[in-house]
């Protein structure tokens, strides 16, 4: 099993690639609806592409109160 | 009408299939202009079935296939209305999409959803009263009606339990939460899952190798396994007219006009 700061990486690096964003700019701690700019539509292919990426199934209300990245790997840690 | 382009959808024959774009900004919210389209659409298939041997529902849109109901034309149109009034357009506007629905579900043709992004609530159903539902894999399918106090009332209720274990459909009812593409072809709902942006590709395909099969025979044998409670979508209707009247649900409807939150169908 990868490790919580591994899977924080990760996602990192997919919001990065996907939401054209420098690697370097983001931080665990970064919100990631202010960081990436998402809207609704944004934000339903984040969840989509890790759920892809992680080959889980993260439902909706599991980000519902979660806005920076570390407490998202924590909610993704915790199916994997 | 052998093509039509119209402000909210557009159809023609392409080598034996009936195409059916839905376009409609932002992502074809069904509303009055979209049902009365679409009424056309139903009208003219009739016709148009007579030189086809498919129909592929897909959408121009690149945010999804359909958002499901024009819930800001809802609510604008209800608050001009007595709630007597309300309860009555409601119902009128169920009974038409209902009409719409049926006539799609048991058309003689092979029908296909070729569905990327947001399939929601209307847009969901839209996609369940197909044959076949060919899935990009960014698609995402949600029933987020709950969250206005109200049920799907499209006729996907009974369409839903058609096609999927009871569980699940509690599951997607009672949750209001959205499912990806992979999970939609592993319950059962998706037929197919591609690459991003390859759903009508592989739709036409798919109406391509439909064209070598006998169609008499396919029509019987879909009468033959599609068949549809009516009572269900009857009760489908009266249950959704029952809650409408509800104070919840103006709120609701209040609440997801206004909201700028980044999932603003969650309950």
């Amino acid at each position: 099993m990868p490790t919580l700061e591994k899977t924080t990486d990760e996602i990192l690096a997919l919001a990065a690639v996907h939401f054209k964003v420098s690697r370097a700019e983001l931080k665990p701690e970064d919100d990631f609806y202010k960081k990436l700019g998402l809207n609704s539509l944004q934000t339903l292919d984040l969840l989509t592409r890790l759920e892809q990426h992680f080959q889980i199934e993260l439902p909706d209300y599991e980000l519902q109160g979660v806005s920076d990245f570390r407490t998202l790997a924590e909610r993704i840690h915790a199916r994997l | 009408m052998k093509n039509f382009r119209g402000t909210a959808l557009s159809w023609q024959v392409v080598d034996g299939t009936i195409e059916l774009l839905l376009d409609r900004t932002p992502c074809n919210e069904i509303g009055s202009a979209t049902l009365a389209e679409l009424e056309q659409f139903t009208a003219a298939l009739g016709n148009l079935q007579n030189e086809a041997h498919a129909l592929i529902v897909s959408s121009a849109r690149s945010e999804g296939f359909c958002a499901g109901a024009d819930l800001r034309e809802l609510y604008r149109e209800s608050q001009k209305l007595s709630p007597t009034a309300r309860a009555s357009g409601v119902r009128d506007f169920l009974e038409r999409i209902h009409g719409v629905m049926n006539t799609l579900d048991a058309a003689p043709i092979t029908t296909i959803a070729a569905v990327h992004g947001v399939t929601f609530g209307g847009g969901f159903e839209l996609a369940l009263a197909c044959d076949l539902i060919v899935a990009d894999k960014m698609a995402r399918f949600c029933f987020p009606e709950l969250r206005l106090g109200l049920i799907p009332g499209f006729g996907g209720i009974p369409r839903l339990k058609r096609d999927l274990g009871n569980a699940m459909v509690r599951d997607l009812l009672l949750t209001g939460r959205s499912i990806n593409a992979v999970k939609a072809q592993s319950v059962g709902l998706a037929s197919q899952v591609v690459a991003e942006g390859e759903a009508l590709r592989v739709a036409r395909a798919t109406a391509a190798q439909l064209a070598k099969l006998d169609r008499h025979t396919a029509a019987a044998a879909k009468a033959f396994i599609k068949p549809i409670p009516d009572d269900e979508l009857r009760r489908e209707i009266d249950i959704f007219c029952d809650l409408f009247t509800r104070p919840a649900v103006e709120a609701g409807l209040r609440k997801f006009v206004d909201s700028t939150d980044a999932l603003p169908y969650l309950p």
